[in-house]
């Protein structure tokens, strides 16, 4: 069972597709009834992964690899570590998020609709299994359809820019990525003999650094384009704003995630040399806090409520790839961890605005004031949303924060200093939103009248709820995941950095982060 | 069977003799036999036997060379071969005719020019093809190249009752026997320096020469331009947005894949047969005009509203990417210009057969505005032009990227890093445009409710298509093999 079981995973979504085509179109309620199925299928078969996921395993698990392309040297060949399953369990739970919140909102082409999520589950989950190059970049550019279409068609009132300016920026990126791939899949074959895309072969190459370098920011420009890192950020307000409610819960909660693992999966490993040249450091940092504090700063500014989110994930997504360019096991762990609470609260928070889209058709946020008196459950849950994506403890975010500064402190302080105005900010985007759109009195009477979350309303918030929840009182599961192929992935990068320090304690400052962190950081410190 | 007339040449030339004979009777029996507008069905089946048997010779000439395990079979004292490469363009004009011809009886009777003598010059124009194909002698080359042009001018000016038909067949008429002389002063030239007309000969001698010789350069360029017009490279491709426009869209498919991967082959033994030896001198021409094919192909065609135009300066782009694979010269480059022809054809002949199926009374459908809706009207056409379109940029899983992937490989083996940033680059430009055709299927809302009126012929070819375009792209393996074995050594 479990040699096939990522086949599974990956072409569950798929095989619900093929059936969904087979509906009729008329009977818009057995579409959506068969896609609601078909992801919460996806979802089931994925929770086999977590189950039998090996903890004390650094490698790959659940492996396949057959021939596919023999004369190219392209296999299919799949597996995931503890880095991957977060990612593929945040997939498969979104999407049954988003198709279960798009019941109602989507009334035109519902068979097309799904069609599109379902296709975009197996290509996204394809991403992050995928241990073969090609195979790789052919789901990451089979997810660029379905996202085009999703926003052009079911997409606001600038849809058709909005959805041109997404497909045309990742492209671009994606086809100077491509060269990259090339560039390390010709150099693997005069070096060894053999043509092949698997990274684990690719990995074994020793390139020089200037070779290493241009295959690193041929990677960089695919990846940074898709996080989106400051100054390629630009498609992503368009997309998030245009985009449907459901569009952009997975947009923002796996999508983006695909370019923030490709720089943990591909880029350190494959160019070691390139990913530690401290100026290439400096310069993916220097990005990231920029993008931190500008998004933010940007986040204040906005009158639109759904480009406000969008905004704040720029600046989120700078702790991202800060944490990674901290290039130590808090840095890196944090990251992921942060990927998976960006996913959590970003999600609701895009729910959280689809809902009130939905009865008043506009996201103005002055048009909004005092909902909590008229939807209280509703503003509860926005308050969970909000202070999970404020980081505030006890919940998800605090905890990807804390452990990113923390690396990042390791790796420069300066870094650190920079990277916590952002949360400040963070705090202050988010709770004025909040103070501008839910509390006080109700100043626009069109919303006095606006009913509050219907039962399969707050259904869709509940797991997101119960995860950040989880995430935040006891996040010791997810370190002992990702401990080891963090460790792994730093020893490759920087070889004997376990060696400089006592092995348990770098350990320790990973997995024991979160009961003691202040007594964690300073130990840390004091190794060095 | 004469010294002058062996059995092997007959053996090699049995596909073109079927080609031919089948050409002409379908011209004959359309004239006696098949008077009745009615019966031209017939005709059809007239050409399905052509190609069954010319299909037949070929798969016989194939199992010889791949049974005896020689690479190449040499006829008529050395004017005619058959090897790997003359097989892997020969079954892939068959593919090209035969949907084609699919596609045309409807359109052609919509069009009201239905006549027996079209399915008759497809048949000639493939015959003219198999001579590029397997040709080794400039005389067979030009001939074959001559047969293939007439048939085309009088196939792209077939609709004589419309102004933009005639306007395009005498342009290409015109700018075509203009290239021809070009080419007729390069062969001569290079008769001149070689004294024969035998490909292999020439190269020995040209390979002893200087290869800064102004003769040989003069005949070197000569040559180029007039290859270089055949494919319809920058700055030779003047002619083709008018063609492509004015002639009938059948016709436009037929020109767009037959034509221009017979004068890939063409252009390719030449360029790699007797000039091979002065490549430095002939790169950098090569490598201006894929710059400029690129360029110019996908600039243009950003701001094109007709769709036959638009995929005329998207052909030119993808000329421009087929010369890159030569500019690369290595063998994965070689090897890339096949696999990208034969992609090429798959997927091209998918995009016009639906802008064919489109054409009814009252709609010529060849404007983007007039694909408005397609998704809600005929969902398979327009999901088999959304497959065509993705194969035409290059993005995978569809077969087009498996195309651009061997020329991006080849550019960076070659170290020619500059060139494949810049190729990819164009792939973003690319997807530009036709997406706005995409966008018009897809996102905007019909203009008429008419369905698309499709006959079974017209489904067949729509099948084999997106088979085509779809299935090369997942399971490229045994395509690989096959264009593998097309290298000219």
């Amino acid at each position: 069972m479990n040699e096939h079981l990522l086949s599974i995973v990956l072409f569950t979504p798929l095989a619900g597709l093929l059936v969904l085509l087979f509906l009729p179109a008329s009977n818009k309620n057995l579409i959506r009834l068969w896609a609601n199925f078909s992801a919460i299928a996806g979802f089931l078969v994925s929770l086999p992964l977590v189950f039998r996921f090996d903890k004390s395993n650094g490698g790959f698990q659940y492996l396949e690899r057959f021939d596919w392309i023999p004369t190219l040297g392209v296999k299919y060949a799949v597996g995931i570590d503890g880095i991957s399953l977060l990612l593929v369990m945040l997939t498969t739970l979104t999407g049954v998020i988003a198709i279960f919140s798009s019941w109602k909102s989507i009334d035109e082409h519902v068979k097309e609709y799904y069609a599109m999520f379902l296709l975009q589950q197996t290509g996204m989950i394809g991403v992050f299994i995928s241990l073969d190059f090609f195979l790789f970049y052919v789901f990451w550019e089979v997810v660029l359809v379905p996202m085009y279409f999703i926003i052009g068609v079911w997409g606001g009132p600038r849809k058709l820019y909005a959805a041109i300016k997404f497909f045309l920026y990742t492209l671009t990126g994606s086809v100077l990525m491509l060269l990259g791939i090339l560039t390390l899949y010709f150099q693997h074959f005069t070096q060894r003999g053999f043509y092949t895309f698997e990274i684990s072969e690719l990995m074994k190459l020793n390139m020089p650094l200037h070779i290493e370098q241009w295959v690193f920011w041929a990677f960089f420009i695919g990846f940074a384009i898709k996080v989106p890192m400051f100054p390629f950020h630009t498609w992503l307000p368009d997309a998030h704003v245009e985009a449907p409610t459901a569009g952009s819960v997975i947009l923002a909660s796996v999508l983006l995630k695909m370019g923030t693992y490709g720089f943990i999966r591909f880029s350190l490993p494959l160019v070691p040399k390139a990913s530690i040249e401290p100026w290439i450091v400096q310069v993916l940092a220097g990005l990231s806090i920029i993008g931190i504090i500008y998004g933010a700063l940007v986040s204040l500014m906005q009158k639109d409520w759904k480009k406000l989110v969008a905004y704040s994930s720029v600046s989120h997504l700078g702790f991202c790839t800060l944490g990674i360019f901290s290039l130590n096991p808090n840095g890196i762990a944090g990251s992921v961890i942060q990927q998976i609470n960006h996913g959590i609260s970003t999600g609701m928070l895009f729910l959280i605005v689809g809902v009130v889209y939905e009865r008043r058709h506009t996201r103005e946020i002055k048009e909004y004031g005092g909902l909590a008196h008229v939807m209280p459950l509703y503003s509860i849950v926005f308050a969970f949303a909000m202070l999970s994506s404020a980081g505030m403890p006890l919940l998800n975010g605090f905890i990807g924060e804390f452990t990113i500064l923390q690396g990042a402190f390791e790796a420069n302080r300066a870094w650190a200093a920079f990277a916590v105005t952002g949360v400040v900010l963070g705090a202050a985007y988010l709770l004025w939103l909040y103070q501008r759109t839910m509390l006080g009195q109700v100043t626009n009477a069109k919303n006095l009248r606006l009913p509050d979350l219907s039962l399969r309303e707050f259904l869709v918030f509940v797991p997101f709820i119960a995860w950040a929840i989880w995430i935040g009182v006891y996040p010791k599961p997810y370190f002992d995941v990702l401990e080891k192929p963090v460790a792994q992935l730093v020893e490759r990068v920087r070889p004997g950095y376990f060696d400089r320090k006592p092995l348990a304690d770098a350990r320790g400052s990973v997995t024991a982060t979160e009961p003691r962190p202040s007594g964690s950081g300073h130990s840390t410190e004091v190794a060095r | 069977m004469s010294q002058y007339y062996t059995a092997t040449d007959h053996f090699v030339l049995v596909p073109a003799i079927m080609l031919a004979l089948f050409g002409c009777a379908i011209l004959l029996f359309d004239f006696w036999v098949f008077p009745e507008p009615k019966q031209r069905k017939w005709l059809l089946a007239f050409l399905a036997l052509g190609e069954a048997f010319a299909g037949y010779g070929l798969w016989q000439q194939h199992t010889y060379i791949a049974g005896q395990g020689i690479a190449e079979l040499t006829a008529f004292q050395g004017s005619l071969v058959v090897d790997g490469f003359s097989l892997f363009f020969n079954w892939m004009f068959i593919a090209a005719a035969s949907i084609v011809a699919l596609m045309s009886y409807r359109y052609l009777e919509v069009e009201g020019e239905h006549h027996g003598e079209y399915y008759s010059l497809i048949l000639l124009a493939q015959c003219g093809m198999y001579f590029l194909a397997s040709g080794a002698d400039l005389i067979t080359l030009f001939v074959g190249l001559e047969l293939m042009a007439l048939c085309f001018y009088i196939m792209v000016g077939f609709l004589r009752s419309d102004k933009r038909s005639n306007e395009a067949a005498m342009k290409y008429l015109l700018l075509g026997g203009f290239s021809s002389g070009f080419l007729a002063y390069g062969f001569s030239l290079l008769y001149g320096l070689s004294g024969s007309t035998k490909l292999s000969e020439i190269g020995v001698a040209i390979a002893r020469r200087d290869p800064a010789d102004p003769v040989l350069l003069l005949a070197m360029v000569t040559t180029t331009v007039g290859l270089l017009f055949k494919i319809s490279a920058v700055p030779f491709h003047m002619w083709a947005p008018d063609a492509y426009e004015g002639a009938p869209t059948t016709v436009t498919a037929y020109l767009s894949v037959g034509s221009k991967a017979a004068s890939i082959a063409f252009l390719l033994r030449i360029f790699l047969g007797p000039l091979a030896s002065a490549r430095a001198a002939w790169e950098p021409l090569l490598v201006f005009a894929a710059i400029a094919s690129l360029t110019v192909g996908n600039l243009a065609a950003i701001s094109q509203h007709n769709i036959k135009r638009l995929l005329a300066y998207s052909s030119i782009s993808h000329a421009g990417y087929m010369l890159l694979g030569l500019v690369a010269g290595n063998e994965t480059g070689i090897k890339g210009v096949a696999v990208y022809v034969l992609v090429y054809t798959f997927t091209n002949l998918g995009v016009f057969l639906v802008i064919v199926a489109l054409r009814r009374e009252g709609l010529v459908g060849d404007n983007i505005d007039d694909l408005a809706g397609l998704m809600h009207k005929s969902p398979g056409y327009a999901l088999l032009m959304l497959i065509c379109l993705l194969s035409l940029a290059g993005i995978p899983p569809t077969a087009g990227f498996i195309g651009k992937y061997y020329i991006f490989l080849s550019l960076i083996q070659a170290g020619r890093y500059v060139l494949a940033a810049a190729a990819a680059l164009y792939v973003a430009v690319a997807i530009y445009y036709y997406f706005r055709i995409v966008r018009s299927m897809f996102m905007s809302d019909a203009e008429d409710a008419g369905a698309m009126e499709t006959t079974f012929g017209v489904r067949v070819a729509a099948a084999l298509t997106g088979l085509g375009t779809l299935g090369i792209g997942i399971f490229p393996e045994p395509f690989l093999r096959f264009a593998g074995q097309s290298l000219i050594r």
